[in-house]
């Protein structure tokens, strides 16, 4: 078996003094930024970039999956403590975690979030190292004509069909797709879209998008909202889990695993779906004295289930990353513009050309739940007085970081305007309610898009049908097609069908 | 439902669509390039310029039929813009835009530290200053001893390289 051997060496790698202290870094800022209101992977991941220049590979991707996940375990805490769900995907934990919260269960609802966490972790990581592999082998046929549809599928599912609206997911995908375009085109040597400005001939850094949006945008957005007063962090309390509480979150932590990890790994990505199907699966399948919990007391259920989930859905985010080098979330464009800094291309070749690499990579992810689960039961303490960071000094440190993560690249007075200006836009992105991800996916797979856009028509000579006679691309195709339009035409159908 | 256009709706729907017309000023600058190739350096930037423009003209017409942001939940609730807030957190970018330059970056992080603090409704000025010197000199000093990453010395970097007997960078 491929996963036995590539486990068995990645083990033998991450379990070396460097690596585990990289993976326990990356578990520890992961749970902070996590907990933290504000801040997420992506940005952190973005800041640490830097480290790319001094650190070797392994070491930098070891602490980026460590912050990876523990951002994920983290924000259980904020959700539950503070009703206030850091990202989509901890929407649904916050909606029945606060409410057992505020019952004085906090305890349980937190261990079950984390063991939660760790089994979703397992089951997800697992899925990677077997499955890996298997995409491998069928992505390896693939040619540039079906590597375009497939960045086409992937464009249209994470910016028209998750989120509340399609145009605006649209809106925000092309942004994205406008600021990638800038730059010397490399194929040619030609300026493109730079207003003349010898400033932008280098292009416009991914990391300052993604420190603009997320850091700069939202403390604008806050700020625009602020009305005073501090949000309560509420009481903790005890965190052994129940005989019956153990019982009752068992199920939901495998179902909510495994339900998770496929919507991760298709590139339909996103986590809010399977978090969603997973609350309302456990509320369906809860006996009727446990059903009256949800919504009122809080049901325990509805905190394991959704939280595995979460958890599973963003292992299977890695899948694609590491086969197709294709990612669907921001954190995981993020982590490949980190893999691009290395001259690494994410691909079925990483498998076989970066072996090591890659498994080391897989093992560190094991290493790292194991990890997150100690720090996060016991050292729950430390975490509920980070949450307890004043909001006006969070958003004044987090600026401070925003400044290094620009200014620190280049030294540019000009990267820092551009940086305000793209936060700006941010902060109307948000109030306008477009969303922020697509962003950032379209900025990093546009240019790959139309390089095997280019790669695939210089190879039929031009033939623009390659796209539609190649049955592997059209159906991919078809898909995006279905994706995009499936939906409307359901919602046509339906109103025809009440009318 | 009343048939009144929400303004700001509109506002944003032209501002897409007006970076989508940019996109096309831009697309059309491109020199034409000598080399060959299939597709030209042209080709893709008049497309997303295209779907840009489209998808500007369509939220448009989206704000012209009554908008969207009235229905989201978050803007229905939220109380009127915090005017002084956003002055102070737009001053802070400013102070810091201003002085990384000439007076370097634990200078300008701090001047802008207070700012944002002060904007987020701290009181004590003086307590964020005491705050805002020793975190933005010691992110300082990690950047650039321990990364490597040069993100401007200036006046306090180099005093306390002195008092440490180093040489500035």
């Amino acid at each position: 078996m491929e996963a036995i051997n590539g486990l068995a060496l990645g083990f033998s790698h991450a379990l070396t003094l460097t690596n585990l202290a990289w993976a326990l870094l990356g578990c520890f800022l992961g749970t902070a930024v996590g907990v933290l209101p504000g801040i997420g992977p992506a940005l952190t991941i973005a800041l640490l970039l830097p480290i790319t220049f001094q650190v070797s590979a392994t070491g930098a991707f070891i602490l980026f999956c460590g912050v990876f996940y523990g951002a994920m375990y983290g924000g259980s805490t904020t959700s539950i403590l503070l009703n206030a769900p850091g990202e989509s995907g901890s929407i649904i934990t916050a909606l029945e975690g606060a409410k057992m919260a505020r019952n004085g269960r906090a305890g349980p609802a937190l261990a079950t979030a984390a063991i939660g966490s760790f089994v979703a972790g397992v089951v997800g990581t697992l899925g990677i190292a077997f499955l890996g592999p298997v995409i491998v082998d069928f992505a390896l046929v693939l040619g540039p004509a079906e590597y375009f549809a497939l960045m086409v599928l992937c464009f249209v599912t994470v910016s028209a069909v998750l989120g509340g609206s399609a145009l605006r997911g649209l809106v925000s995908l092309f942004f994205g797709l406008t600021l990638g375009l800038i730059g010397i085109d490399l194929q040619t040597g030609q300026p493109r879209m730079t207003f003349g400005l010898p400033e932008l001939f280098d292009g416009v850094n991914v990391v300052l998008v993604a420190v603009a949006l997320f850091a700069v945008a939202e403390a604008l957005h806050m700020a625009w909202r602020h009305h005073g007063g501090e949000p309560q962090v509420l009481p903790v309390g005890k965190l052994m889990l129940s005989r019956s509480d153990l019982k009752r979150s068992f199920w939901p932590w495998i179902r909510g695993a495994g339900l998770g990890f496929p919507f991760g790994v298709l590139p339909a990505g996103g986590t809010e779906m399977p978090t969603m199907l997973s609350y309302y699966a456990e509320r369906k399948l809860a006996s009727p004295e446990h059903a009256k919990e949800f919504g009122t007391t809080g049901a325990i259920e509805g905190v394991a289930g959704p939280e595995a989930a979460n958890n599973a859905a963003a292992a299977g985010i890695l899948v694609p990353m590491l086969t197709l080098g294709l990612p669907t979330s921001a954190t995981a464009a993020i982590m490949l513009s980190a893999f691009q800094s290395y001259g690494i291309q994410p691909g079925p070749l990483l498998f076989e050309t970066q072996a090591e690499l890659v498994w080391t990579l897989i093992a560190s992810l094991f290493v790292a739940n194991v990890m997150l689960v100690v720090l996060n039961l016991p050292l729950v303490g430390l975490w509920v007085k980070i949450l307890k960071i004043p909001t006006p000094q969070l958003y004044a440190g987090i600026l401070v970081f925003a400044t290094i993560g620009t200014y620190g690249i280049s030294n540019s007075i000009v990267d820092l305007i551009l940086l305000y200006a793209i936060g700006i836009i941010g902060m109307f992105m948000r109030r306008f309610d477009f969303p922020v991800a697509p962003v950032v996916i379209g900025m990093i797979l546009g240019p790959m898009a139309e390089q095997a856009l280019r790669q695939a028509l210089t190879i039929s000579e031009g033939n623009w049908m390659v796209f539609v006679t190649r049955p592997g691309s059209l159906i991919i195709l078809l898909v995006a097609l279905a994706a995009l339009l499936g939906p409307r035409i359901y919602g046509v159908w339906a109103r025809r069908r009440v009318a | 439902m009343t048939n009144r256009i929400p303004l700001p709706d509109l506002l944003a729907g032209l501002f897409v669509l007006g970076f989508g017309l940019v996109g096309f000023w831009q697309a059309g600058a491109i020199p034409v390039s000598p080399l060959y190739a299939q597709v030209g350096p042209k080709a893709v930037p008049y497309v997303v310029a295209s779907g840009m423009t489209l998808l500007g003209a369509l939220l448009v017409l989206s704000a012209l039929r009554g908008g969207w942001s009235a229905q989201v939940a978050e803007v229905a609730e939220a109380g009127p813009p915090n005017l002084r807030a956003l002055g102070l957190l737009g001053a802070g970018l400013l102070a810091n835009l201003v002085l990384i330059g000439p007076a370097g970056f634990s200078i300008a992080a701090s001047a802008q530290f207070v700012l944002v603090a002060a904007a987020f409704g701290s009181r004590s000025m003086a307590r964020d200053v005491l705050i805002a010197l020793p975190l933005t000199l010691l992110v300082w000093f990690l950047f650039v001893q321990g990364l490597g990453v040069n993100i401007g010395a200036g006046l306090l970097e180099g005093l306390v390289l002195q008092l440490l007997g180093q040489e500035a960078p």
